[in-house]
């Protein structure tokens, strides 16, 4: 199969790339660099190795690739590394990412399919990206009626608050993006978000079905905030404080779910609920009500919407793993980092490279990272599991097991985590800690 | 609270409670339908079916063509049971024309239309499942329609459309190694339906929500004029197969299946049930088949029908399809009428989904085994 035009030259090709090239130095130099340099004269200029980092100096160090380290190293310690890539959106995004595809091949083998196959040479391994083009070259269609403002403001809210979500999980000791004092109340916080959002996107698109998809939504979630809530308590209770690091530290013993697994079990369903995933994904009941609130979506909006669902996923699952199954508590299988190559440098061929200030990333926060990803995969493969074997229940049945029966297990849950308080068990003080 | 119109405007009382829903034609869980619903709150005050939308005038078209010509466009209307809709007509244009059809071909067109049953309940039962949002029962039928599928395509030589039985007998004999393969296939497939059992039917979340949903009592479902699985899913004993047997039916080993419950549960179980009995069948059929022998009794060229009428009714997936054909010495006929029985069953659709939740709207309606091409025909 030939994709070449039947008029190409590959003289004229090269020729073309070449004025391109061309072009891009001429405006680089003659309208970049200066404004670079405009730039600078007016902001401060960082300290890196009792050096002022000019960007001639920026530019020497990128042509030896010893002297860079210090600046990525300096980079990897400021916040906006912490919010766009590590513990922050970069990192939620990729494995948010790998979840769709693993979805996607998981539910193909449960179903007796292959799933994606053909994009990429490997199992369809590209099929995401494809599938991201596709939304991105879609026209974005607005209903004529529609409350414009918010309805464009919907998608950009849903991962928004995604987002934020994301940024309270902590992956590794020190690595999280922010870590408030009252981490856990920041979290209900953030959820509480959702139910808004969605009302207010199924309002503004002033259509029947994303108006009772939209209600619908927020019975579902007001219903199981509740439980959710009252689920938690338990461990708070226990490890004695709100802080999701200090939770984390707090079972370096024992994980949380061995003692409270009622208040985990409640914790997993109302997961299920929040994230409109099978079986509580009554919102988006195609066979009723279309696609529920998202049915005006089109193109890229509703590729937004399913990021932040997906980052929603992950930040879930890391929360339940955080909470319940010992964060990034696990045995230490990371290699330590070979210390002759920082303090004598690495020989490759003619080249002896050194590394001042290494090592970038200490073994422990790899390590915590690796089992925190671990622990992770596994929670989200568990939420995913369920699509495959239930079908969708009724919007009567979702409440009154989130009113009824939810809220009397979490009350059970709370009353064992006093139990276990207030015998000497476990929490502050007690024989087990 | 209720909205005063203007004089002259006293069509209705509007309440504002109540919204209308327009379920259909571009629905995802309407069909070529539309259905037009109105809820308060979650639970729907009234239904109105609102079908044809697919009308394409079969009737008015076989009046136009000779009783061979007739044959590929009268299952079009349902293109995956087709032998089941052209079988009634098989059988009135013999009677018709006085055809005696050879033994074996009577026992090869039993086979044709319980493999096509089967095709069609594993169509409805796939579109069942992801109705009720259950992805994995939406991929298992209609990845194991394939094996008859193939058998079918092995017998008559098309995937869907078949157009296999003709006036006289079956188009052309088997293939030759077809009673082992469909053995084979048959048993198979008898395994893979044991597993649906387990991944859907005895579903705790699924009996929760059709169990008690949308009952149909059995002297509603006989005043209402229901037929088929809806008809037997409310406790009566009524199968074409076994009160009027045509054919070799009567030869053959088989139950009917009857469950009392009327609800939801009950309408969607008892074509699973069924595809069991077809497994009997076509079993049976192919150990008391005489295994040589003609299939097709040669039809004079353009034959023509007496001053004649004649209605002859089959069990299909659907129901009862009966087709009641006038002929007056053309060779074209006079007059095709069809009965169908997706268009029976639609009637008692308001009935049942009045009062019910919106929720349970998707299992009532699929519930009711409708395919709304053969109800507008």
């Amino acid at each position: 199969m030939s994709t070449i035009a039947p008029q190409f030259r590959l003289s004229r090709f090269i020729g073309s790339l070449f004025d391109l090239i061309f072009w891009v130095i001429l405006i680089f130099s003659l309208v970049g660099l200066p404004i670079v340099f405009i730039v600078l004269f007016y902001i401060k200029l960082p300290v890196i190795n009792n050096q002022l980092m000019t960007p001639y100096l920026a530019m020497t160090w990128m042509a030896d690739p010893s002297r860079t380290l210090p600046i990525v190293k300096n980079f990897m310690h400021t916040t906006i590394f912490k919010v766009m890539a590590f513990p922050g959106f970069g990192f939620a995004a990729l494995l948010a990412a790998a979840t769709i595809f693993v979805e996607r091949k998981f539910l193909a083998k449960i179903q007796l399919r292959v799933g994606p196959l053909y994009c990429g040479k490997i199992e369809g391994i590209l099929q995401l990206m494809g599938d991201g083009f596709k939304l991105m070259s879609k026209e974005i269609i607005i209903p004529a009626k529609a409350d414009k403002p918010i309805f464009w403001l919907g998608p950009l809210l849903f991962v928004g608050a995604a987002g934020a979500f994301v940024s309270l999980i902590p992956v590794a000791p020190g690595w999280v993006v922010a870590n408030p004092n009252v981490g856990l109340l920041a979290v209900f916080a953030v959820i509480g978000f959702f139910p808004i959002i969605a009302v207010l996107t199924a309002w503004a698109a002033n259509s029947k079905w994303t108006f009772i998809g939209g209600l619908r939504a927020l019975h579902q979630m007001v219903a199981f905030e509740i439980p959710l809530i009252l689920s938690l308590l338990g461990v708070v209770i226990l490890s004695g404080s709100l802080n999701l690091s200090q939770i984390v530290v707090s079972q370096e013993h024992f994980w949380w779910i061995a003692f409270l697994p009622i208040g985990a079990i409640v914790f997993f369903i109302t997961i299920l609920a929040e994230l409109e995933r099978v079986p509580f994904d009554l919102p988006e009941a195609e066979s009723e009500i279309v696609a529920g609130w998202l049915t005006e979506f089109s193109g890229m909006m509703y590729g937004l919407i399913q990021l932040g669902t997906y980052l929603k996923l992950y930040a879930f699952a890391g929360l339940f793993v955080v909470l319940f199954l010992g964060g990034w508590n696990g045995p230490m299988v990371w290699p330590p980092f070979p210390q002759d190559i920082v303090t004598q440098g690495i020989t490759i061929g003619p080249v002896t490279a050194k590394f001042p200030g290494l090592p970038l990333f200490d073994q422990e926060m790899l390590n915590g990272t690796l089992w925190f990803v671990i622990k992770t995969v596994g929670v989200i493969l568990l939420i995913l599991l369920p699509r495959g074997v239930f079908p969708r229940v009724r919007i009567d049945m979702i409440l009154h097991t989130g009113w009824y029966k939810l809220i009397g297990l979490a009350f059970i849950n709370i009353f064992i985590a006093l139990g276990l308080l207030y015998a000497g068990v476990l929490g502050p003080g007690g024989f087990l800690q | 609270m209720t909205t005063q119109l203007p004089p002259g405007m006293h069509l209705e009382t509007v309440d504002d409670k109540i919204m209308t829903l327009n379920v259909g034609p571009q629905h995802p869980g309407s069909g070529h339908m539309r259905l037009i619903i109105k809820v308060d709150g979650d639970y729907i005050v009234s239904c109105d079916p609102d079908p044809g939308y697919v009308h394409r005038g079969e009737e008015k078209m076989a009046e136009y063509r000779n009783y061979i010509q007739n044959i590929p466009h009268l299952e079009r209307p349902v293109i995956h049971d087709s032998s089941n809709i052209l079988y009634p007509y098989c059988l009135g244009v013999e009677e018709l024309l006085g055809i005696e059809v050879p033994e074996r071909a009577k026992y090869i067109r039993v086979i044709a239309a319980e493999l096509n049953r089967c095709i069609y309940i594993l169509y409805w039962l796939a579109i069942y499942g992801i109705f009720l949002g259950h992805s994995t029962m939406f991929m298992w039928p209609a990845g194991d329609r394939e094996l008859f599928i193939d058998l079918l395509e092995a017998m008559s030589g098309a995937r869907v459309t078949h157009a296999y039985l003709v006036p006289g007998g079956v188009r052309n004999d088997l293939p030759s190694n077809f009673e082992e393969r469909c053995l084979r296939q048959v048993e198979y497939f008898e395994k893979r339906l044991k597993e649906y059992e387990a991944v859907f039917y005895q579903n705790p979340l699924l009996r929760a929500r059709t169990e008690g949903s949308g009952i149909l009592s059995r002297t509603d479902a006989i005043r209402l004029g229901t037929t088929g699985s809806v008809l037997r899913a409310s406790g009566v004993d009524f199968d074409v197969r076994k009160k009027e047997p045509y054919d070799v039916y009567e030869n053959l080993d088989f139950q009917t299946i009857v469950l009392k419950e009327g609800d939801s549960y009950a309408r969607s179980r008892v074509p699973y049930l069924e595809m069991f009995e077809s497994c009997r069948i076509i079993k049976d059929a192919l150990k008391k088949m005489p295994k040589s022998g003609s299939v097709r009794t040669k039809l004079k060229p353009n034959p023509k029908g007496g001053n004649d009428e004649v209605y002859r009714r089959i069990e299909s997936g659907r129901g009862a399809i009966g087709y009641y054909i006038v002929s007056n010495n053309r060779p074209e006929p006079y007059r095709v009428k069809i009965s169908v029985g997706s268009f029976r069953n639609l009637i008692c659709m308001p009935y049942l989904l009045k009062g019910e939740k919106l929720g349970n709207m998707p299992a009532v309606y699929w519930g009711l085994n409708y395919w709304p091409v053969e109800a507008d025909r």
